[in-house]
């Protein structure tokens, strides 16, 4: 028997806090190690063209400049390999650690100075004469494709056509009422943590072993992808991942700058720092998002989905990365969200271009493909002349209908939606929002000249890839318990959320455990923090290894007790009789003092689970600026189980001011050139506290995964899956213009033009 | 260029004795010259306000100033806002209202307000959202932050 849960479903405060508060945080530029050199990279000042030369001599003449790479001292390396969804005909696409006869973008790192200090390293990276011959860049996805210049392979910039299909796509458009087409389009943006990446080698003679500080999202993988690009045992490569100034997809992927530092310690034995300024991170980190899709819908007379047929667009900047195909695919996979599609097509191009190569961005694939869905729903709901509530209501999957399987997969797994409500989440939202009055609110407000509207939209998000998690808990000698799992932090607050979940489980207080996480050299595997799997894939493992530890302990217990373990409990680090109130207790620690406590249990799944949601924006515009106001937001969200229910909230208010940057601010720009425009942050613009509205969260617990025992399922993207789709659908409103939002960001240039031609 | 100065930096009330090149920044003197690695560096050119300490009091953007234009000044850091064991109530609120995930621009943020409230304990909301517009912050969406430094300026008006 286990006591009800004291701490699941509360909203404790996090045990991160108190660090970060007082400034005792370790990030990665904190980490210092005695005699370290800094690297500096030496970047493409062009887009597209051959290297005719690299002259470092200046550069090495200066005082306390110790060295400079170049392609030549790094060409045994090989490139940096796929982490997800590898296609093999991406292969020859992948980045080399330093630029190999051609630059391809901007921000390409060609050669490396080792320095005493960082100013030291940036005077000599400047002092560096790279001479390139310019070729011509290629900047659209959308244009045929173009030669692709390789070494040895004869390549296009279409390095991949994706296809996902099921059902008779034609008979549904034969047999349709009418159809629906849009041409639809997403900028590029990208996650941009506060902290820039940063990363600090350092070769252990004594014990052969290269550390890597600095470590984030993935640190057991990485750990093995350096060790073998390096030629190096996985056991003499570890990895330590300290605080992680946000993640977002982008932080902790291996990155040239990873490789290069790990190589550089071991060649010169010397620790090697390299932290990144904003410039380089806006040009040489991944990018994201940017497609274009046409899509078109064959619908019956009521408006009901027939079929969804899409031809989309990816730009995927210069090279593949460690993501390989996967933010196209996700985007395929989940464009048909939470509606009965019968039959659907998507044929997927992956193309390359002269700009920064991309990888995932929080809801990757989805803030995309919802937006492209939400905007057909709106069009289809005008086409039949019934209102946006309304048109959702008639296609959404029903609840008797789960699981779902949607005859379609990604991220190796098969996609069925585990659970939901979707309609029933909808109505929530509707009242959340107060949908009726404010339409009438927002009629009136037209009346008198305003321009301002409403917008819905509805998403399916995945969560909690597999395919497993470990997890090894122990009592310590004096009582405490320390959780040791595989998986990282990138800021979500998991140590507070595994906490949780292992004190409920183990019948401890949550404070009194400590959970360690991104330490290669504490567990031999993990998976790391990405696809919102943390709380569904750890926790589950916790939960398992903490009642695994529990029985163990009430075994012990009994003995020493002489009692019965089904009359013995756990309850706030005591052992306690359950029937006899006589007899004495017992203090965990004395118990963890004669016997090693330690249990270890390992959560495997071949399904992710399908949170869901619905939001509904307000916004005005203003018609002599093109400027756009967000004035409130409502947001229901279904996780199943909510471990913490403020840091579920804190999830999806960040995730939402994500997403109105993407929908209404953020976008990396480039000239005809290719030479990027948006390189500080006066020129990308992320939302500050004037552009985040009011917001109302709705929580909901309606349908518990079936999937694992809490019914868990993630919180970390649905906040910013559909905001670009909502806004979108609010401007439309607001204007009185069904469709005319066709492209994000709706910047005020791009508002301007389009009220222009009204 | 390379030729250092010294000069002396005055930290949460303890003096550094430092030597600095011209060109060197006041964020970059706090956290290498002086170990004080709680004031972050975001962006290094005064956007993102991560870097945020108080100079006699005003809030300055420590990327932005040059390390000698603050020889003989007093600064405070995040390293001085707690009195021991006790969080200075801004930290407290931040904690209470969840006004912080991965905590990498929180500093800048805390000494932001802190030295804005003092300054002006009777702030406007309105005035302080224009205040606190002037960071960034890439994880909480805002709402958390304005609710503790809110609810932070209440409870150092009643001290």
């Amino acid at each position: 028997m286990t006591a009800p849960a004291k701490f699941v479903g509360r909203s404790v405060p996090r045990l991160e806090d108190r660090l970060l508060l007082l400034g005792q945080g370790r990030f990665a530029a904190d980490i210092n190690f005695p005699g370290q050199w800094t690297m500096r990279v030496v970047r493409s000042p062009v887009a597209h063209g051959k290297i005719l030369s690299i002259d470092a001599h200046a550069a090495l003449a200066l005082p306390g400049v110790h060295a400079v790479w170049t392609h030549r001292d790094v060409a045994h390396l090989p490139p940096i390999p796929f982490r997800l969804t590898g296609l093999k005909t991406l292969e020859p696409y992948r980045q080399p650690v330093l630029a190999n006869e051609f630059v391809r973008y901007v921000g390409e790192p060609v050669a490396v100075v080792f320095a005493e200090n960082a100013y030291l390293a940036e005077d000599a990276a400047d002092l560096i004469e790279v001479s390139v011959e310019e070729r011509r860049a290629t900047l659209l996805a959308t244009e045929d494709p173009d030669l692709y210049e390789h070494p040895c392979e004869k390549l296009t910039t279409e390095a991949s056509v994706l296809q996902k299909a099921y059902g008779d796509i034609d008979a549904a458009f034969r047999g349709a009422h009418a159809v629906v087409a849009l041409e639809l389009s997403i900028g590029r943006h990208s996650g941009v943590p506060l902290e820039t990446r940063g990363a600090i080698a350092r070769y252990d003679e004594a014990r052969d072993v290269l550390e890597l500080h600095g470590a984030a999202k993935v640190p057991h993988w990485n750990r093995d992808t350096l060790a073998q690009m390096l030629g190096r045992t996985r056991a003499s490569v570890q990895l330590y991942e300290g605080h992680v100034g946000g993640g977002f997809g982008i932080r902790g992927e291996i990155y040239p700058e990873d490789v290069l530092v790990g190589a550089a310690a071991l060649f010169f034995r010397k620790a090697i720092k390299w932290i990144e300024d904003r410039r380089e991170h806006l040009i040489a980190a991944n990018h994201s998002r940017e497609q274009t899709h046409r899509v078109r819908a064959a619908i019956d007379a009521q408006g009901r989905i027939l079929g969804i047929d899409d031809e989309f667009f990816h730009d995927n900047g210069a090279y593949m990365r460690t993501h390989a195909a996967t933010v196209p695919d996700l985007a395929a996979a989940m464009l048909p969200g939470p509606y009965r599609v019968p039959a659907y097509r998507a044929v997927g191009h992956i193309r390359l271009t002269n700009k920064t190569p991309c990888g995932t961005y929080r809801a990757p694939g989805r803030y995309e493909s919802t937006f492209v869905r939400e905007r057909l729903l709106d069009a289809i709901a005008t086409k039949v002349g019934v209102d946006k509530a309304e048109i959702r209501r008639r296609n959404l999957i029903g609840k008797s209908a789960m699981p779902y399987a949607l005859g379609l997969d990604t991220l190796g797994t098969k996609i069925v939606y585990d659970s939901g409500d979707y309609s029933g989440l909808l109505d929530k939202a509707l009242a959340l929002a107060d949908w009726q009055n404010l339409q009438q609110e927002l009629h009136r407000r037209r009346q008198s000249g305003e321009k301002v509207g409403a917008g819905l939209a509805m998403f399916v998000e995945k969560s909690g890839l597999g395919p497993f998690d470990t997890v090894r808990i122990e009592v310590k000698s004096d009582g405490s318990v320390e959780v040791v799992t595989g998986v990282a932090s990138i800021g979500q607050g998991v140590e507070t959320a595994m906490a949780q979940i292992c004190a409920d489980a183990l019948g401890v207080n949550y404070s009194d455990i400590k959970v360690i996480h991104g330490q290669t050299a504490r567990i031999d595997k993990g998976m790391g923090a990405f696809a919102s799997r943390v709380t569904v894939m750890c926790g589950e493992a916790t939960r398992m290894a903490a009642a695994k530890l529990r029985d163990h302990l009430l075994l012990l217990a009994a003995e020493l007790m002489q009692s019965k373990k089904d009359d013995l409990d756990i309850r706030d680090g005591q052992i306690v009789r359950l029937k006899s109130s006589s007899g004495p207790s017992m203090p965990l620690a004395e118990l963890a003092r004669q016997h090693p406590l330690t249990a270890e249990a390992t959560f495997e799944s071949s399904h992710m689970v399908y949170p869901y949601g619905v939001h509904i924006a307000v916004a005005r515009v203003d018609a002599d600026t093109g400027g756009v106001t967000v004035e409130r937001y409502a947001i229901a969200y279904d996780v199943g189980r909510a471990v913490n229910p403020k840091l579920v909230e804190g999830q999806i208010a960040g995730g939402l001011a994500q997403g109105i940057g993407g929908a209404l601010l953020e976008e990396f720009l480039y000239d005809d050139a290719g030479e990027p425009l948006s390189v500080t942050f006066a020129d990308y613009l992320m939302p500050t506290a004037r552009e985040v509205p009011e917001l109302s969260i709705l929580v909901t617990e309606d349908a518990p995964s079936p999937l694992n025992t809490l019914g868990l399922k993630g919180a970390g993207e649905g906040g910013a899956n559909p905001v670009g789709a909502a806004i979108a659908s609010a401007i439309d409103d607001a204007l009185q213009c069904p469709g005319a939002i066709t492209r994000l960001p709706v910047t005020p240039q791009r508002l301007k033009a389009l009220l222009a031609v009204r | 260029m390379t030729d250092k100065t010294n000069i002396t930096l005055t930290i949460n009330g303890r003096t550094h004795a430092v030597a600095v090149e011209p060109r060197r920044t006041l964020a970059d003197a706090i956290r290498e010259d002086c170990g004080q690695t709680g004031t972050h560096i975001g962006c290094e050119h005064g956007v993102c306000g991560a870097c945020t300490v108080l100079v006699d009091g005003e809030p300055v953007r420590s990327c932005l100033m040059f390390a000698v234009q603050a020889n003989g000044k007093k600064i405070r850091t995040v390293e001085g806002l707690a009195d021991g064991d006790t969080l200075h109530p801004m930290q407290q609120a931040f904690m209470d209202h969840h006004g912080l995930q991965c905590g990498f621009c929180t500093p800048g943020f805390l000494m932001l307000a802190v030295g804005v409230l003092e300054r002006e304990p009777d702030m406007s909301d309105e005035d302080l959202l224009d205040v606190l517009s002037s960071n960034l912050c890439r994880c909480t969406g805002y709402q958390n932050i304005i609710k503790a430094v809110r609810a932070a300026a209440k409870e150092m008006r009643g001290k």
